[in-house]
């Protein structure tokens, strides 16, 4: 694009609009139906189940993705998070090793 | 079945942005290579701000960029929608976990501070609920303060896309990921997290390696909630 750094063609503006009401509609989208869903005790339970069940289905694609390096350094952040309970300690050692064993090549 | 004290404090929002900030490395690395992303495929500045603050679903802005292409036709503007709502399906259960916990706040002030909703304040302020705190501050503190983070850190990205040329070797890829298994770790409290979270792996391990891409991030997860819903202890 030639207009310069300030401009913005209509279509893009069009394209941002749409995934901004797309994502926007998931975002709120959940929390309405649930809303006008009674909540028993069988949907309570599987609404407890959703946030484990939701970051195992997250990060469990970026290891098998990432490879042995990857899953290496959620194994130590687990770990860290086991015995010394501070996130960031857990995130910087993971980013530690990732850094390590990329130096070394693998 | 709503909570009855939900609060909502100034002291709330600072302890909800303070959680972040073991993260911010890895926000601000994201956001610093969507800018450069963006640039390298000719988006003007403007075009990426806007793109970049209004959807603010990292992931999926990553992958609509692979779809673009200027000038942009009508099949590619559908296309990016699409791919959109495909990798952000999962805010849809992210979304309705939050309802025993905010719906008692009322909808004026969820509605719109549903628009900074993101895995990670979601999931800072489901451990601090875990921990008995009612004071939803902390999801609207760190959804303000990521926001505000990520809104600012596509700026050095787009102009000065070389700073951090390998993000990988700083092993910035593995922040998020890592904080993610970190908060996995309180949440396990027996045999009930045990199996759902083998049958959410499994299905998710299984829906990525057929059709890869963000589906399994959904397909685990229900699977994942139904186990749990229907496993009595």
């Amino acid at each position: 694009m030639t207009e310069g750094a300030f401009s913005a063609d209509m279509m893009f503006i069009l394209v941002v609009f749409g995934m901004t009401a797309v994502t926007y509609a998931l975002r709120a989208g959940g929390y309405w139906v649930m809303g006008r869903v009674p909540i028993t005790p069988r949907v309570r339970r599987g609404l407890e189940a959703l946030p484990g069940a939701i970051i195992v289905s997250t990060i469990l694609p970026i290891v098998l993705q990432g490879g042995l390096a990857v899953g290496l350094c959620l194994i130590v952040a687990a770990a860290a998070q086991v015995g010394l309970k501070k996130e960031y300690i857990a995130v910087f050692f993971a980013a530690a090793v990732a850094a390590g064993l990329r130096a070394a090549g693998l | 079945m709503l909570e009855k004290n939900v609060t909502l404090s100034l002291k709330g929002c600072t302890h909800g942005a303070l959680m972040c900030v073991p993260v911010l490395p890895g926000i601000v690395a994201l956001g610093a290579v969507f800018g450069t992303v963006a640039a390298q495929k000719g988006l003007t500045f403007v075009e990426t701000v806007l793109m970049n603050s209004l959807v603010f679903a990292g992931a999926s802005q990553f992958v609509a960029m692979e779809i673009y292409s200027d000038p942009l036709s009508w099949g590619t503007l559908i296309a990016m929608i699409g791919v959109t709502g495909a990798v952000n399906m999962r805010m849809l259960l992210i979304g309705a976990s939050l309802r025993p916990w905010l719906g008692q706040v009322p909808s004026y002030q969820t509605y719109p501070a549903l628009f900074f909703l993101t895995d990670l304040n979601w999931l800072l302020t489901l451990t601090e609920y875990d921990k008995g705190t009612r004071d939803w501050g902390v999801y609207l503190g760190s959804g303000l303060f990521v926001w505000s983070i990520w809104s600012l850190s596509v700026i050095p990205g787009y102009f000065a896309g070389s700073l951090i040329s390998d993000p990988k070797a700083f092993g910035l890829d593995v922040v998020l990921p890592a904080f993610f298994a970190a908060l996995l770790v309180p949440l396990w409290k027996g045999k009930r997290q045990t199996v759902s979270w083998f049958i959410a792996g499994g299905v998710a391990a299984v829906t990525w390696a057929i059709v890869g891409g963000y589906w399994s991030i959904f397909t685990g997860a229900i699977a994942g909630a139904l186990a749990g819903a229907y496993l009595d202890d």
